[in-house]
């Protein structure tokens, strides 16, 4: 069981470099949606089958997997745009600062004072790590779809760090931050237009206009 | 009794629940809002009553699902004493206030009396509280309700301005308190105010930190010089049911603060004392100085009050000192006149913001040089007034007197019998005293006789009559209770015995002896009747001679009219320009004239206060223009913000590895 389980947790930390790495947006809400998707599995490998597991993964499939990635994908075909130019810092030293941030996140992991940290195995550093790559790109990329792609891979690192307390963690939690980040996806596609419409940019830089 | 008490905090409570969802109806909430507050004085003064005539007191503890806190309810006899002012003014004011907002359009009225409601129901909850959260809580509620009853009339510009001064006034208050209590609990290991016993070990110097922390934040809220400024601005803005409620019965609650304070804290050295009778007669001093330049009524009536909370904090500190030196007789005169000043204060403050509430509302101006000629227009409102400022300054028959004499009694004992130099401070005292009693007999001289007497200098004061009943019964009674105490003392005195012995904490002396001291009931039926004799002979020869009508000499102008005679501006002009310092002083600007020849000439008179525009004004400035450094942070950008939040996540983590020591 634990095999499979660090397998999906390794090529969730691989799906971080990659959207870390890419400038394509599309190719960032595919593989954000493909991270949803495995993390979906996570809590009927660690808990085995049970009607609360499958509950837990079955709504996070279809929102990670499924509704949200599409409502994204809808709102850039809608503002037309593909890539992400110039970021506040390059690719490449964004990358560098993920695989820093996730090295930090297995030396932190180490040192936490865990119950089961024999059971735990991959999934705390995995769950660091997602959260901290998600803090990159929403400190690093301009347009407002990107960001709503960091707010998701916050919301995985949680949702692994979830998996670990699934059974103390009471279904309504995360069906709660679920609706919380789907209100979130709408109301930044709203904006989106808006700003879109607005100022023909959707380049969150705009914004500081709105400071005070 | 403990059932009484709750039904006394519920009424309101409720009542403002009701008055909400029929904001609507104007009439409908001013009449919930008189009957809640009426139904609940019932059972709220008895309560008060039966602590003050020595009754066990009341304790209740409920759970609270906040964490640390607990609804314990302690009332005591200090407790009741203040309370009884609350359930005395709360209904007078509701009454008075639905007549006296009935004109008021386009206003959801039921929104103001739900604030006002409750807050009567957290000034009750304040002074029950016997647990620092809940306390606290009180208070906060208190702060807030208070500033939107002041923020009634908040398209005006002045009001708004008035009602922020207010909000950050109270907000630095909470904010010293915090500190206050913080400390406290953590000293004493409890939040529970009955376990305070234990900072009586206290070293001295945390002690006098604690004291000063207390003196300040609660200084704010009890109006004490220099921490008064929001009071002059505030009352004038308020309605003037509200003005009354907060400067009779809401400044009190500032008063009660500090005397928990001391009675939790070791026994006070001197030098505390004095520092708050100081603090007290400069607050007289100042209150009374800028009282007598003002224009407009109310604001006058508001530094009126900064004087008579300085004579409070006077006797409180006389008292103080007097403990601490050992003279327990004095320490009881004084602490007696201070606390029945208080009392009186709450009946004729409340009732001269009241009676003037009735010009404003007649005229439609509180600038007493648009006034005057009321006497013939409002002869019940006038006369009231006439009441109220012969009883604020201290003449007998009436209450003022009795508690002034108090204190003036324990000065001059203390000054006698103290060894030479520790009496010296305490006969400085009395003629400062009597300064200040001069002073408001000048300002009240001036108030009643240019905004009543005299002849109308405006046409909103020439059209003016008098309100419904219901604008002139509250104040009514609120005089009557002023006779009554300034014609029978003794009972009330009696009433006072618990509350000075808590604050004494010695019962050396039998309470009883005050009477002896003070020689009070043995003189007032013969003044009493000195005075229907001489109102006797002065009818008999106004009917032998009756008065004769003739215009007033004009000083040789053609055409005299009345905006020719004195106003409130010429009136004041030998204490401004001799008796005040330079600091004190009003600005007045005007042309000189340069010709031989008449021509234009104006003159304009402003006074502002000068701890407020020229000392705090200057420091927040300051402080502005520093933090204006920290505005960098503000970067406007998201990602940079997200960096702020990224970094302390990180900070955090670190931390904790370093609290939890690792795995």
């Amino acid at each position: 069981m634990t095999d499979i389980n660090s397998i999906i947790l390794l090529v969730v930390i691989l799906l971080n470099f990659f959207i870390l790495g890419s400038a394509r947006l599309v190719a960032c809400i595919r593989a954000v949606a493909l991270q949803g998707a495995l993390l979906a599995l996570l809590p009927v490998i660690v808990h085995g089958f049970s009607l609360h597991s499958l509950g837990l993964a079955g709504g996070a499939f279809l929102f990670k997997g499924g509704l949200i990635p599409w409502l994204l994908l809808r709102a850039i075909r809608e503002v037309r745009i593909r890539r992400e130019v110039e970021p506040l810092i390059s690719l490449v030293a964004t990358l560098f600062l993920g695989a820093m941030a996730t090295v930090a996140a297995f030396l932190f992991a180490d040192q936490l004072p865990l119950i089961h940290a024999s059971q735990a195995g991959v999934l705390v550093p995995a769950s660091l790590a997602t959260m901290l790559a998600g803090f990159l790109l929403l400190m690093t990329r301009r347009k407002a779809i990107t960001q709503v792609v960091g707010y998701l891979m916050l919301e995985n690192g949680i949702f692994i760090f979830g998996v670990l307390l699934s059974t103390a963690m009471p279904l309504v939690v995360e069906a709660a931050i679920l609706l919380d980040l789907l209100v979130a996806v709408f109301v930044m596609g709203i904006v989106l237009n808006h700003v879109n419409r607005e100022f023909s940019s959707i380049n969150i830089e705009r914004l500081s206009a709105l400071k005070e | 009794m403990a059932e009484l008490w709750l039904l006394s905090l519920l009424l309101p409570v409720f009542g403002a629940l009701l008055v909400l969802p029929l904001c609507r109806y104007a009439t409908l909430s001013a009449g919930i809002a008189a009957v809640t507050t009426v139904l609940a004085a019932i059972p709220g003064v008895y309560v008060a009553m039966s602590l003050l005539n020595g009754q066990p007191p009341i304790s209740i503890a409920y759970a609270w699902s906040l964490p640390g806190g607990a609804l314990q309810i302690d009332v005591d006899a200090v407790s009741a004493f203040f309370l009884l002012p609350v359930f005395i003014l709360s209904p007078l004011c509701a009454i008075y206030g639905g007549a006296y907002l009935h004109q008021v359009k386009g206003k959801l009225l039921g929104v103001h009396w739900a604030f006002f409601l409750l807050l009567v129901a957290s000034m009750v909850l304040v002074l029950s509280a016997g647990q620092v959260f809940l306390f606290l809580v009180a208070w906060e509620l208190m702060s807030l309700t208070s500033f939107f009853l002041v923020a009634f009339d908040h398209q005006n510009k002045e009001v708004k301005q008035a009602a922020w001064v207010y909000l950050v006034a109270s907000h630095l208050g909470v904010t010293l308190l915090l500190g206050f209590f913080l400390y406290s609990s953590q000293w004493s290991g409890s939040l529970f105010f009955s376990d305070f016993e234990a900072l009586r070990a206290i070293p001295q110097h945390q002690a006098t930190g604690l004291f000063l922390l207390a003196v300040a934040g609660f200084g704010i809220k009890a109006g004490l010089f220099p921490f008064h400024v929001w009071l002059p601005e505030a009352h004038p803005a308020a309605p003037s049911h509200v003005s009354a409620l907060m400067s009779a019965v809401m400044v009190n609650l500032g008063i009660y603060g500090i005397l928990r304070t001391v009675t939790w804290l070791p026994q006070a050295p001197a030098w505390w004392g004095l520092l708050l009778a100081g603090f007290g007669i400069a607050g007289a001093l100042y209150g009374i100085a800028l009282a007598a330049v003002q224009q407009d009524i109310k604001r006058c009536l508001a530094y009126s009050t900064v004087e008579n909370v300085g004579i409070i904090f006077v006797g409180l500190g006389v008292g103080i000192y007097a403990v601490a030196a050992g003279f327990s007789a004095v320490a009881l005169l004084a602490f007696a006149g201070a606390l029945l000043h208080l009392w009186n204060h709450s009946l004729f403050k409340g009732m001269l913001f009241l009676g003037a509430g009735n010009l404003v509302h007649a005229t439609a101006t509180r600038n007493m040089n648009q006034l005057g000629g009321l006497m013939k227009r409002l002869p019940a409102t006038s006369m009231l007034l006439i009441g109220g400022s012969v009883a604020i300054t201290a003449l007998p028959p009436f209450n003022g007197f009795i508690s002034e004499w108090l204190i003036y009694l324990g000065l001059l004992h203390g000054g006698l019998e103290m060894p030479r130099a520790m009496g010296l401070p305490l006969l400085l005292l009395v003629s400062l005293l009597a300064l200040v009693g001069a002073m408001a007999i000048l300002v009240f001289v001036r108030l009643v006789g240019i905004s009543v007497l005299g002849n109308p200098r405006s046409a909103a004061a020439a059209s003016a009559h008098e309100g419904s009943i219901l604008l002139l019964a509250p104040p009514a009674i609120l005089l009557a209770g002023c006779v009554l105490i300034g014609l029978n003392p003794l009972p009330v005195l009696d009433l006072l015995r618990a509350p000075v012995v808590l604050l004494i904490k010695t019962e050396l002396l039998p309470m009883l002896t005050l009477t002896a001291f003070t020689g009070l009931g043995r003189g007032v039926w013969l003044l009493l009747a000195l005075i229907a004799g001489m109102a006797l002979l002065f009818f008999v020869q106004r009917h032998r001679h009756p008065a004769v009508v003739a215009a007033t000499w004009g000083c040789g102008f053609a055409l005299p009219n009345n905006r020719m005679s004195y106003n409130a501006t010429a009136f004041s002009e030998l204490a401004h320009n001799h008796l005040l310092p330079r600091t004190l002083r009003p600005e007045v600007v005007t042309a000189p004239v340069t010709t031989f020849f008449p021509q234009a000439v104006q003159l304009s008179q402003q006074s502002s206060d000068p701890v407020l525009n020229r000392l705090l004004q200057l420091f927040f400035t300051r402080i502005a223009n520093l933090c204006q450094r920290l505005r960098w942070f503000q970067q406007g950008r998201l990602p940079i913000y997200l960096l702020y939040i990224f970094l302390t996540c990180i900070g955090l983590m670190v931390w904790s590895l370093r609290v939890f020591g690792g795995g």
